[in-house]
């Protein structure tokens, strides 16, 4: 499947680029950066649970696990120090988990980069509900 | 069953859900749970750390694609992303207030009756109302790819859409429903923003509001290694194939597949309300 034509420039977006006498990043150089953003986390994270993954399985594969009885609150993975002391330790599950951290921090990364994006933009009024949505989104977690 | 089994099976199932997750704007959460806990016995916690997982899989796999072809309504997803976050954090906050069983039953009767009418929505434009001045002032309008070339889009009721992406958040935190299903209703039916966008943007969205509740679910333990591992990488692949395909889609059926899954939504929502499973 072919992806749709697009046209050469940016000519029909609605873009900010001229700003005062600088030409200033238009919404569709945000959209490529915040593609590139999402495409590395994702990629990054999934290297890292495939590597801890496939160490999962070689030493435990053969193994029968009851996930059907809870035992997370027992688990040590629960904190950010302790994955990482496991993953330094060479624990599979471990380096799956940070992994998982990395891929669950990359829409707090997106955000964060789209807060700059239009800082760069000049654009007050999304920089003020984009640190909005940061500030509420770091509230939950860390509650 | 082995280790190494249940990964592949789960692998595989995940990708369904990435794949449809993807290409309606919902998430991958609603296969995962239920494919997790009924099929492979799974622990509901494991299955909700895991959902969580798919959640934000599908959105940052897919989004990756959609936001760099400019399906994605950028500004759209900032401004209703505030809404949101405040709304999770107030659903968190009303969740010991408020009768979750009729909320549910309620719920489900206005998603069957949404969906009915978003079935009929690709025909019924002659209703439509006035653009929105505040898509103007907020630059809010825009315009997406189609086989033409781009075409450009302006955004109606703006504080409609707001007011119903409160409610979605508040909605999600309440019923630990994944709050796709009212950010797509709230852009195609309230702001009538065109489908793609519409998919797209909440796909955008999702990964956000997931994020927000995702340090207590690791802080609680719901997150099992052995277990998202296959669900993250199944609902990836699943979401990036979903992507590609999402360009050329038919409207048409893009609406009927994500009318199909509201409908099995509601009539979740109505079975677990009425017999008190909130």
């Amino acid at each position: 499947m072919t992806t749709p034509p697009m046209r050469p420039s940016t000519p029909q977006r609605p873009s900010s680029a001229e700003v005062g006498r600088r030409r200033v990043w238009s919404d569709h150089d945000v959209e490529q950066v915040i593609g590139r953003l999402l495409q590395a986390g994702v990629v990054i994270a999934s290297i890292v649970v495939i590597v801890g993954g496939a160490m999962l399985l070689v030493r435990h594969g053969a193994e029968r696990p009851a996930f059907s009885v809870f035992r997370g609150e027992s688990s040590h993975l629960r904190s950010i120090g302790a994955t990482l002391r496991g993953v330094l330790a060479g624990d599979a599950r471990a380096i799956v988990q940070l992994g998982l951290v990395l891929l669950i921090a990359t829409p707090v990364a997106r955000v964060a980069l789209t807060l700059a994006a239009f800082a760069a933009q000049r654009d007050r009024l999304y920089v003020a509900m984009t640190a909005v949505v940061l500030v509420l989104l770091l509230v939950g977690l860390v509650s | 069953m082995s280790l190494a089994l249940l990964a592949l099976l789960v692998a595989a199932g995940s990708f369904g859900a990435g794949l449809l997750g993807a290409v309606t704007g919902l998430g991958g959460g609603i296969v995962v749970v239920p494919m997790l806990t009924i099929l492979f016995h799974v622990d509901i916690r494991y299955a909700i750390g895991a959902s969580l997982v798919s959640v934000i899989a599908t959105s940052s796999g897919a989004a990756a694609a959609y936001v760099r072809e400019g399906f994605t309504n950028v500004r759209v997803g900032i401004f209703l992303e505030v809404a949101t976050t405040a709304g999770a954090l107030l659903g968190a906050a009303l969740a010991n207030v408020v009768p979750t069983s009729a909320l549910a039953v309620l719920f489900g009767i206005v998603l069957l009756y949404s969906a009915y009418r978003s079935l009929r929505g690709d025909s019924a434009t002659a209703d439509l109302p006035p653009p929105d001045p505040l898509g103007e002032t907020l630059r809010l309008n825009g315009s997406y790819p189609d086989s033409v070339g781009r075409v450009p889009y302006v955004v109606h009721r703006v504080p409609m859409g707001f007011a119903l992406m409160l409610l979605a958040g508040t909605l999600s935190a309440l019923l630990g429903i994944g709050s796709g299903v009212v950010k797509v209703l709230a852009m195609d039916r309230a702001m009538r923003l065109p489908f793609k966008v519409s998919t797209t943007t909440s796909n955008f969205m999702i990964g956000v509001t997931a994020a927000a509740s995702a340090g207590v679910y690791l802080h609680r333990g719901y997150v099992e290694p052995a277990i998202a591992f296959p669900v993250m990488l199944g609902v990836l692949a699943g979401a990036v194939l979903g992507a590609r395909m999402l360009a050329g889609a038919e409207v048409k059926w893009l609406r009927r597949i994500f009318t199909a899954v509201v409908c099995v939504l509601a009539l979740e929502m109505l079975y677990k309300g009425l017999t008190g499973g909130v």
